[in-house]
């Protein structure tokens, strides 16, 4: 079969969708993990979570209120676990982390089904982004842009406050070494706080996100758990650099491989994880080199 | 004294037993929690609404015991091992996945209990793999699809694309289809199978089917899937220049509310669809709402329809495991799908096939019927039915 120019355009705009989706989704949980040295598996649930709550705020008052408010009260939610949970979890070395947080997993699961029933709920596209426009000599739909240009965009603010500024510095400094970072003053305990609250948002953001493209369901936040996954052991934990590689080599590799090799593209990314494991097992640009 | 009292209270009561209306014990094996955890909730409400609506028609009593599957068949088979050796249930009645099926097969059939598949759609459970045991009230992948096939050439459409999820359901549903639609001259120009349950984003299938020079698209998606690919198939503006066919469960009414306007102009084939204008369905649409405040979804008239066999088979003298295995194979009524009755061949249901297109209506999405396609036995798939002995 042969292809134009738009063709692969159109495909180059599909997986930088996909690639900015799990970027927002990873993001939180590298930068959890290389801080904290905390593998919170719940992240997932968090994503739903932010679905959830977009779907129920966006019936209220619209898209844009879920847009803003759900990250908002996922944030709270995360400020629940933090304290209730993960704060007791610090110290307890990783195995007890996975399974505590991988049994999060199924409670919080539990907990939307309750909530919201096993019946799937619809976020639709504001008016605004809603339709299609010619673009780069193909007709792309608004709403995917919107998500191409919204992921670029939070990339830029997290490289701008984790290069540029004092909080950022602080943050690096805590992922390079948590005890030096500690005697020199900086209250790493809290920045640990800060930072997990907002990976909570950027993954409730992500969710609501998502919402309009997907399927809002109790599953969904299993469903991405495993991409996620594979983004930031590619990546490289704890990066923001690492975060974003790994969402466009995710993106690209499953986009382009289900249009040149459909047999093979539910193992291809598989295929390069475990090469990337062999060959560079840190990921390609871990946080500490 | 004492124990001739005790000889006349035995006495007694083996008397009283059999005077008494027979006691049915029903195992309902439906997922509760996990992802079909919304198909076994309606199955279970048509099941209860179809035992309250007929169950004065028969003598017998119903006792239900529900277990949850979890959809994980090693759960299942569990829970079907308790249902038979320890509740000593007469029947069995559910199963939505067809990989659970595939797990408490041989322990159904071994034990002599009869079941009821209320989803379940694998070819081979009425094929290779079929049981006097057990009897389907819902229907096979094969049998939703083939009829469309034919019906769509019949349309004008010449070149198809097709899309599934990669997994048996998947291809069955899309063979089917793709089976009469070459026979009655179609050309498929392409075939995708996207991993199932693992497929975010569908753009590059989309831009694939686009670039294929296909007239149309057919799609087998259920469930989550649906709802995305609906709502993707939408968004890229594909509808007016490539229509979008399907098999029915596409924009099956449990979760068509969820696909919102995308689902508008979708055309797809079903074995069930609320709006079939016969005063069955009528009477029962009605009384599905009202119970529960949804329309009715082919899952739900799964369960009300396994439920009216059950008195059926009873209604012609079954009481025990063996009778009511042979009575649910000899079931035949006219109910909210039209006339159904059971192949003896292969003991999978007999029923016509629905073609309906998913419009605005009043108050949300509703779908308007645009033909009846005739009710046609599935092939019998290598099934050898051995006679159930009493």
């Amino acid at each position: 079969m042969t292809h134009d120019l738009g063709f692969w355009t159109l495909q180059t705009l599909n997986a930088l969708q996909l690639s900015m989706l799990l970027f927002l989704l990873s993001i939180g949980l590298t930068v959890i993990f290389g801080l904290m040295h905390f593998v919170n598996l719940a992240h997932g649930s968090l994503y739903a979570m932010g679905a959830y709550f977009g779907a129920s705020l966006a019936a209220v008052g619209g898209y844009w209120l879920g847009f803003f408010l759900a990250p908002v009260a996922v944030a709270g939610v995360g400020v629940l676990l933090y304290s209730g949970l993960i704060k007791r979890m610090r110290r307890s070395g990783p195995m007890a982390q996975v399974l505590v947080t991988f049994g999060l997993i199924f409670a919080l699961l539990d907990l939307t089904r309750i909530f919201w029933g096993d019946l799937a709920l619809a976020l639709d596209a504001p008016a605004l982004l809603d339709g299609r426009v010619a673009f780069l000599g193909v007709e792309y739909p608004i709403y995917r842009l919107f998500v191409i240009v919204l992921g670029l965009a939070i990339f830029g603010a997290l490289a701008f406050v984790l290069g540029r500024t004092q909080i950022g510095a602080m943050i690096r400094a805590g992922v390079d070494n948590d005890a030096m970072a500690a005697c020199l003053g900086i209250n790493v305990e809290r920045l640990f706080f800060v930072v997990f609250c907002v990976g909570c948002a950027l993954a409730g953001l992500a969710g609501v996100v998502a919402a309009p493209l997907l399927s809002v369901t109790p599953e969904m936040g299993l469903q991405i758990l495993i991409p996620t996954l594979i983004v930031i052991v590619i990546g490289g934990l704890g990066s923001l650099k690492g975060a974003i590689a790994g969402s466009m080599i995710y993106g690209f590799v499953q986009t382009f491989g289900a249009v040149l090799a459909p047999q093979l593209a539910s193992i291809l990314i598989y295929a390069l994880l475990a090469a990337v494991l062999v060959i560079k097992p840190v990921g390609l640009f871990p946080a500490k080199g | 004294m004492k124990r001739a009292i005790l000889a006349a209270l035995g006495l007694a009561t083996s008397l009283s037993v059999p005077a008494a209306a027979t006691d049915i014990k029903v195992g309902l094996l439906l997922p509760f929690s996990g992802v079909y955890a919304a198909l076994g909730n309606d199955i279970e409400a048509g099941f209860n609404l179809g035992l309250e609506r007929f169950g004065d028609q028969t003598s017998a009593a119903f006792e239900v015991v529900r277990e949850d599957t979890e959809v994980k068949p090693p759960v299942a088979l569990g829970k079907a091992k308790k249902l038979i050796l320890q509740d000593k249930v007469d029947v069995m009645v559910g199963i939505v996945s067809s990989g659970v099926l595939g797990a408490v097969r041989d322990m159904v059939h071994g034990a002599g209990v009869p079941l009821i598949v209320a989803n379940a759609g694998n070819d081979e459970a009425t094929g290779a793999a079929c049981s006097p045991f057990i009897t389907r009230m819902s229907f096979s992948n094969g049998q939703v699809n083939r009829p469309m096939g034919t019906w769509l050439h019949g349309q004008g459409v010449q070149k198809v694309y097709t899309l599934a999820p990669d997994y048996a359901a998947g291809r069955q549903m899309i063979d089917g289809f793709v089976q009469s639609f070459t026979a009655a001259g179609g050309e498929i120009v392409g075939q995708d199978f996207t991993p199932f349950q693992k497929t975010q984003d569908f753009g590059p299938y989309l831009a694939q089917a686009k670039a294929s020079g296909a007239d149309a698209v057919y799609v087998f998606y259920a469930g989550g899937e649906a709802i995305s690919f609906v709502k993707q198939y939408d968004s890229f503006g594909l509808k007016t220049d490539l229509p979008l066919y399907g098999s029915g469960f596409l924009t099956s009414a449990l979760y068509v509310d969820a696909e919102g306007p995308a689902a508008e102009g979708v055309v797809t084939a079903l074995h069930y669809v609320p709006t079939i204008d016969n005063p069955a369905n009528k009477a029962f649409a009605e009384a599905f709402t009202g119970a529960t405040g949804r329309v009715p979804s082919e899952y739900a008239v799964h369960g009300y329809d396994a439920a009216r066999a059950l008195i059926e088979a009873t209604k012609a003298g079954a009481t025990d495991r063996a009778s009511l295995a042979n009575a649910l194979r000899k079931v035949s009524f006219d109910g909210p799908r039209g006339t159904l009755s059971i192949d003896p061949a292969t003991n999978n249901l007999v029923q016509p096939i629905y073609v309906y297109e998913t419009v605005a209506g009043a108050d949300g999405l509703t779908q308007t019927v645009l033909a009846e396609l005739p009710a046609e036995k599935d092939p019998v798939n290598g099934c050898v039915m051995a006679p159930v002995s009493n």
